[in-house]
């Protein structure tokens, strides 16, 4: 049976109603902005409002060592980090989801989000009162007889590392449980009747099921330690060598807009195709993932 | 391995060292800030000079500022809950509208469009931030140099802070609505009309109730993030810093104990927020 026209007439009204705030919003504010930002990142200056088309600011990039050096950097230090988290986080959900049961388990939950219910500034606060000089680490060090004076702990590859690692564990550990708790102990148990060390229980079975958990916590870390800007300048110092810093001097220190445009363009693509290629990777959809949130 | 399977007491005890050691490690900086909060020097430094409220409650007569002496940190304070707020309204309002657009109406793009509404969580915060600023300046300057109009909310500032940061926080919002619009019972509402209720009724009366949980949880979430964010937020802010800003400015330069004051502060205060959380859940459960 066919909709009266003015039924019709006020569905479509009502349609167009709940479409706009979501077109204005991803519109306005995503879309546009970013072609804008291509605009930006593929012109030169020849003259005062003077523009041409152009790849200048992409050569630049390549072009100076200072520049690729700190993007691969920034890369490598952000893989490096989900590695690590994915290992460290990865115990710790084994026994929230399979160990401990219920109460037990609810509260090693908790204990886990408490310290990400507070800012980033803030943890980062914490570690420095912890590694600086004059902090309290050096100074147990020096208690315990391991060094002879106070030895500086901030301004390390490492302590970055350790800073990226603490800000993305929940990131990960997140995921990996919802993935290992529909994990069927009943399959672990035959593997293990079948004569199955734990090695090969995890290799055969455990990992192939968290499968899509692990990819999820992965690419969620990857793009937020790629992204990340309070734990590499403020840990690392002054040479922090991170990229987002790089596009914060050209955008705001220098009004540079066009080589900020392509640096933003360069990270927003290594991060991109880092989603993709983790999707790729285990054969699953982009809203499946992110709706797993 | 699983308690049902035979586990060596030395993996039991290895298991619990790792428990112990990776909760130290998460509770270490928060403990620190706390304890070094109440520390009786001018530097958040061991060793331990005695207990003092001063990085609290210190007028500037003692040769120390208190944090809420402090005029700077109070006022940047209340620009964090101001960009907060404005931020929750928009999420959560746009949030609902398209939790409904896409649980509730079915046309062509639908596909395409919930998509891109997840979108803004996978571009980096830096990103946002300096492609809405150049938007926001290109606009500007059409709008200066064609209409003779000046935009002054376009340039950095909180306006632009609050459109940032909305950026993405939408999606979360949208995502929080969608999940628990998607298992609502329909025929609830038909129930509704054929009683003869408008349509408006029905989404007072019966959905916007429904939605509840989720429009306070969606709002509460909003906010903390707003609170917290600050990748975004330095790209856009103007002379008027919100907290966040103002502590990593102020941590450069090496801070006096009153950043952990405002640090323990923001603890206590996320904690109550937990808790009142919890215990609206406890109530929900047992009723």
């Amino acid at each position: 049976m066919a909709e009266p026209a003015a039924a019709r007439a006020r569905r479509s009204w009502r349609l167009g109603l709940l479409m706009a705030p979501a077109l204005a919003w991803l519109g306005l504010l995503i879309l546009l902005p970013h072609v804008e930002l291509a605009m930006l990142s593929f012109r030169k200056q020849i003259g005062p409002r003077e523009y041409v088309p152009s790849l200048y600011q992409y050569r630049t990039f390549f072009e100076q060592p200072e520049y690729w050096h700190t993007f691969v950097r920034t890369a490598w230090m952000s893989a490096v980090a989900t590695f690590a988290t994915l290992c460290l986080a990865f115990p710790i959900a084994w026994v929230i989801a399979k160990i401990t049961r219920g109460r037990a388990s609810a509260w090693l939950l908790l204990a886990c989000m408490i310290p990400f219910w507070i800012s980033e500034t803030v943890r980062t606060l914490g570690w420095m009162i912890l590694l600086r000089q004059s902090g309290v680490l050096p100074a147990l060090l020096v208690d315990l007889g391991i060094t002879s004076h106070p030895v500086e702990l901030l301004y390390r590859d490492a302590t970055i590392m350790v800073g990226l690692i603490y800000t993305s564990m929940l990131f990960m550990i997140v995921p990996l449980i919802s993935s290992l708790e529909s994990l069927d102990n009943a399959l672990i148990e035959a593997a293990y009747d079948l004569g199955a060390g734990g090695f090969t229980v995890l290799r055969k079975i455990v990992i192939p099921h968290a499968a899509p958990g692990i990819t999820a916590g992965c690419i969620i870390v990857f793009m937020l330690t790629l992204g990340d800007y309070i734990t590499p300048t403020l840990l690392g110092g002054k040479d922090s060598g991170w990229f987002t810093e790089q596009i914060y001097t050209q955008f705001i220190t220098r009004f540079n807009w066009g080589q900020g445009a392509a640096f933003g363009f360069l990270l927003l693509g290594l991060s991109t195709a880092m989603v993709v290629a983790g999707l790729k990777l285990t054969g699953q959809r982009f809203g499946d993932v992110m709706g797993r949130r | 391995m699983i308690p049902s399977l035979p586990r060596p007491a030395w993996l039991r005890a290895a298991t619990a060292l790792y428990v112990t050691a990776f909760l130290t490690f998460l509770f270490l900086p928060l403990i620190v800030i706390s304890v070094f909060a109440f520390n009786n020097a001018p530097y958040p430094a061991p060793p331990w000079h005695g207990f003092t409220l001063n990085w609290f409650f210190a007028d500037s007569s003692t040769g120390r500022v208190g944090m809420f002496h402090d005029g700077e940190l109070m006022r940047s304070i209340g620009t964090s809950c101001q960009i907060g707020l404005w931020v929750t309204l928009l999420s959560v309002l746009v949030g609902l509208s398209n939790a409904l657009l896409i649980e509730r109406h079915d046309f062509r793009g639908k596909q395409l469009l919930s998509i891109m509404m997840l979108v803004p969580l996978v571009i980096p915060g830096v990103i946002l931030g300096v492609s809405i600023l150049a938007f926001a300046s290109r606009i500007a300057q059409f709008a200066s140099g064609h209409l003779h109009l000046y935009l002054r909310f376009l340039r950095p500032g909180l306006t632009l802070v609050v459109l940032g940061q909305f950026s993405y926080i939408a999606t979360i919002a949208t995502l929080t609505l969608r999940a628990r619009l998607s298992r609502f019972d329909r025929t609830l509402e038909d129930a509704a009309m054929n009683l003869g209720a408008s349509r408006m009724a029905v989404f007072r009366t019966i959905l916007l109730p429904y939605l509840r949980p989720a429009l306070i949880g969606s709002a509460m979430i909003s906010f903390l993030l707003s609170f917290a964010d600050f990748n975004t937020t330095l790209m856009l802010v103007g002379g008027n810093p919100p907290l966040t800003v103002l502590m990593y400015d102020r941590m450069h330069q090496g801070a006096t104990p009153v950043l952990n004051a405002v640090s323990v502060f923001l603890m206590a205060a996320s904690a109550l927020l937990a808790l009142a959380l919890m215990r609206r859940g406890a109530r929900r459960g047992t009723a």
